[in-house]
């Protein structure tokens, strides 16, 4: 009876005697489920993209040709348009980030100085809220708010203004919108890590406010705000369907790689375009990086 | 030194994944380069035999249709038609709908679809690509009531094989909100003249076919052009075609190719004229909005559209059997009055709700129908019959699109 019981228990404890002999087989059999995750689902699928950026299809049929050119990335760089496009995103993306950092900055460090911890949870929760409603919920919410006829009309109708109407500003407002919490948060949690000391501090030491801001709490939440704006641009990069919503006529990259894939059927080209933003977070990545603020997170 | 050794575990992956990839692809690919002697249409379809008889049906059908053709009650719980096919049948129906025949050819490439309601600009490449196989028509009882001028014709069918059983007709309306534009609009001048007075508040499709259109506007507008049929132009008409569109850019608030969100637009006057399917004017009217909808002057770009049989599908004898259910009398003309089109059986006519609809929809005047353009894909053969010159692809049609729209 007892030799039956302790055999499995005296293989633990082998096992776990040799593990932990081998703190190097310990480290390998922990990450080995997360790196699979990251090489085959995530590393595998960009080089997949990568791949068919390569090839052609035939353009009745719409079948995939597997024959290896360079004629994606030629017409890319050619056309005149998808350069327009490129920068059209790309300042789409900067302008919504920087639009962001602006709101979300006081309001993040109004959350993290002045408030009590009991207020301060309420209001993570109240920044939280609209992440609970569906995406298209609050997209068509604002394409209903910028109709001609809608609510940002009626607001501003008595100062003599007009809604934008659907188009590019259009995109940024929703976009702003959409993202705001993304970027709030990351400089609230960087906040409330600055301790309280070092403004009083600052301010003992005869600083002004604003001179406190500029040389102790900006350079400390600098990492943080670097944080949040990954989130807002990436995103902002990779959105299609707020602009089909709200924008109007105009078109981003996302749109170019949907076109390419629900409407063209074609694959390749839409692989191209895609690597397109990938490239430009790779370049933002280590922009932000060479400021060291990847170091601080 | 450990971030090299990472880097190069990576190369080595994508390496060996590039070589998996290139192998295994290398053989499928050559099926798809294999084209022989071209047919008049332009291409040789692959051979692939029609059903036989028909089985016990299958319990299942998913069906991929333009929105208001497979009506299950879920937008007007008076509108069904799908819901007595499941009773009468037992087969279960999926809808999908999409908004653009190119969404449609790429939704079919998925092989989850057993029917689609595929226009003139699908119906060749979903056959060309061996994703629909010929239709049997004798195991389909109504087909012999449908139209004689639908039956056979380039749209669908190859080399008089039959690949699908006409569902209806219709043409891209002219579209305008009754209590905004005035007078009422009797050409598309309105929507391409530059000097138009709706600038800005002008709603279009989104869809290269959509340049098709400003061909037909042109043929009619520049004559000097030569065009005889808008799908078929040549480098200097497609030229003039995309520049027209892209000055139209400028005045247009939006493409649309969900109707739904062109009917709110119109609704809402942020467009107060455009270009729109009558089942979207009827959708407007229904919510309160005063639209009111023409066949212009220089005629319009239409559809013809084909129910069709996916080749991979698992359940055929639910797709004849929905087929020959959606075109019998009954059935067809409840389509046609709820999506606004010519319905493609004879029968039908009698059945509307409207005693005058067909007359309306010249249902029965093949002339009539001979008038509208309907979407066809554009080839490189001109189609217009011209040998003398090469005409412009789709895919040139579609690189063209996103251009325009810039």
């Amino acid at each position: 009876m007892t030799s039956t019981a302790s055999a499995p228990r005296q293989l633990r404890h082998s096992v776990a005697a040799y593990l932990y002999r081998r703190p190097a087989i310990r480290l390998s059999m922990l990450l080995s489920a997360p790196l699979l995750w990251l090489g085959l689902a995530y590393l595998g699928a960009l080089a997949a993209l990568f791949i068919t950026a390569f090839w052609s299809v035939d353009s009745f049929t719409g079948q995939v040709q597997v024959s290896w050119s360079l004629h994606n990335f030629v017409s890319l760089f050619s056309d005149s348009v998808y350069r327009t496009i490129t920068l059209r995103t790309v300042g789409i993306a900067v302008l919504v980030t920087l639009i962001d950092a602006v709101i979300a900055f006081p309001m993040a460090f109004c959350m993290a100085k002045f408030t009590s911890p009991a207020t301060q949870r309420i209001l993570v929760i109240a920044v939280l809220t609209p992440l609970w409603a569906s995406y298209l919920v609050k997209a068509y919410a604002w394409r209903t708010m910028l109709s001609g006829n809608g609510f940002l009309n009626w607001l501003l109708a008595p100062f003599g203004l007009s809604s934008p109407g659907y188009g590019l500003a259009a995109v940024v407002i929703t976009l702003a919108y959409l993202w705001l919490p993304y970027m709030i948060l990351p400089i609230y949690a960087g906040l409330e890590r600055l301790p309280d000391s070092l403004l009083s501090a600052s301010g003992d030491l005869g600083a002004r406010p604003l001179r406190t801001f500029r040389s102790v709490v900006l350079p400390l939440a600098f990492p943080a705000v670097v944080a949040g704006s990954i989130f807002t641009f990436s995103l902002s990069l990779g959105d299609y369907i707020a602009v089909t919503i709200v924008g109007g006529t105009s078109q981003m990259l996302g749109n170019v790689v949907y076109s390419n894939i629900g409407a063209a059927n074609n694959l390749p080209f839409a692989a191209t375009v895609a690597l397109v933003p990938v490239v430009i977070m790779l370049v933002y990545l280590a922009a932000v990086r060479r400021t060291g603020a990847l170091d601080n997170l | 030194m450990r971030n090299r050794k990472l880097l190069l575990a990576g190369v080595l992956c994508a390496a060996l994944l590039a070589a998996a990839c290139g192998t295994s692809s290398g053989g499928g690919g050559g099926g798809g380069a294999g084209s022989t002697a071209p047919n008049p249409q332009g291409f040789t379809p692959p051979n692939l035999p029609a059903l036989e008889k028909l089985g016990q049906p299958e319990g299942q059908l998913n069906v991929l249709a333009w929105p208001g053709y497979a009506e299950n009650g879920s937008n007007d719980p008076k509108v069904n038609w799908v819901s007595p096919f499941e009773q009468q049948t037992g087969c279960k129906v999926n809808v999908k709908t999409f908004g653009t025949s190119d969404e449609a050819l790429s939704l079919m490439k998925t092989g989850q679809y057993d029917v689609v309601s595929a226009s003139g600009d699908a119906s060749l490449r979903l056959i060309a690509s061996g994703d629909v196989e010929p239709v049997n028509t004798s195991l389909v009882q109504n087909y012999a009531d449908v139209q004689l001028f639908l039956k056979n014709q380039p749209w669908n069918s190859v080399n008089g094989v039959p690949y699908g059983i006409p569902h209806g007709w219709g043409a891209n309306l002219l579209t305008w909100r009754t209590d905004l534009v005035t007078p009422a609009p009797t050409s598309w001048s309105v929507m391409f003249d530059p000097s138009s007075r709706y600038k800005g508040k002008i709603i279009a499709y989104d869809s290269p076919i959509y340049i098709a259109d400003a061909a037909l506007y042109l043929m009619r507008h520049q004559p000097d052009l030569g065009i005889k049929n808008p799908y078929a132009l040549d480098q200097k008409q497609f030229q003039a075609s995309v520049d027209l569109l892209k000055q139209q850019r400028g005045m247009v608030s939006e493409y649309w190719s969900d109707y739904l969100k062109e009917a709110q637009s119109l609704k809402n006057g942020d467009a107060v004229v455009g270009t729109a399917w009558q089942v979207t004017v009827n959708q407007v009217k229904h919510d309160g909005g005063p639209v009111d909808s023409v066949l212009p002057s220089e005629g319009a770009t239409g559809w013809s559209d084909t129910w069709m049989v996916a080749s991979k599908s698992t359940h055929k004898t639910c797709a004849y059997d929905w087929m020959n259910y959606i075109v019998s009398p009954k059935v067809n003309a409840e389509v046609a009055e709820y999506f606004g089109e010519a319905p493609a059986n004879t029968k039908a006519c009698t059945l509307t709700t409207d005693k005058t609809f067909c007359d309306s929809y010249h249902a029965n005047d093949a002339d009539f129908a001979s008038k509208i353009f309907y979407w066809t894909t554009p080839i490189s053969q001109c189609l217009d019959g011209r040998t003398d010159t090469q005409c412009t692809d789709y895919s040139e049609w579609t690189r063209a699109w996103t251009e325009i729209k810039g």
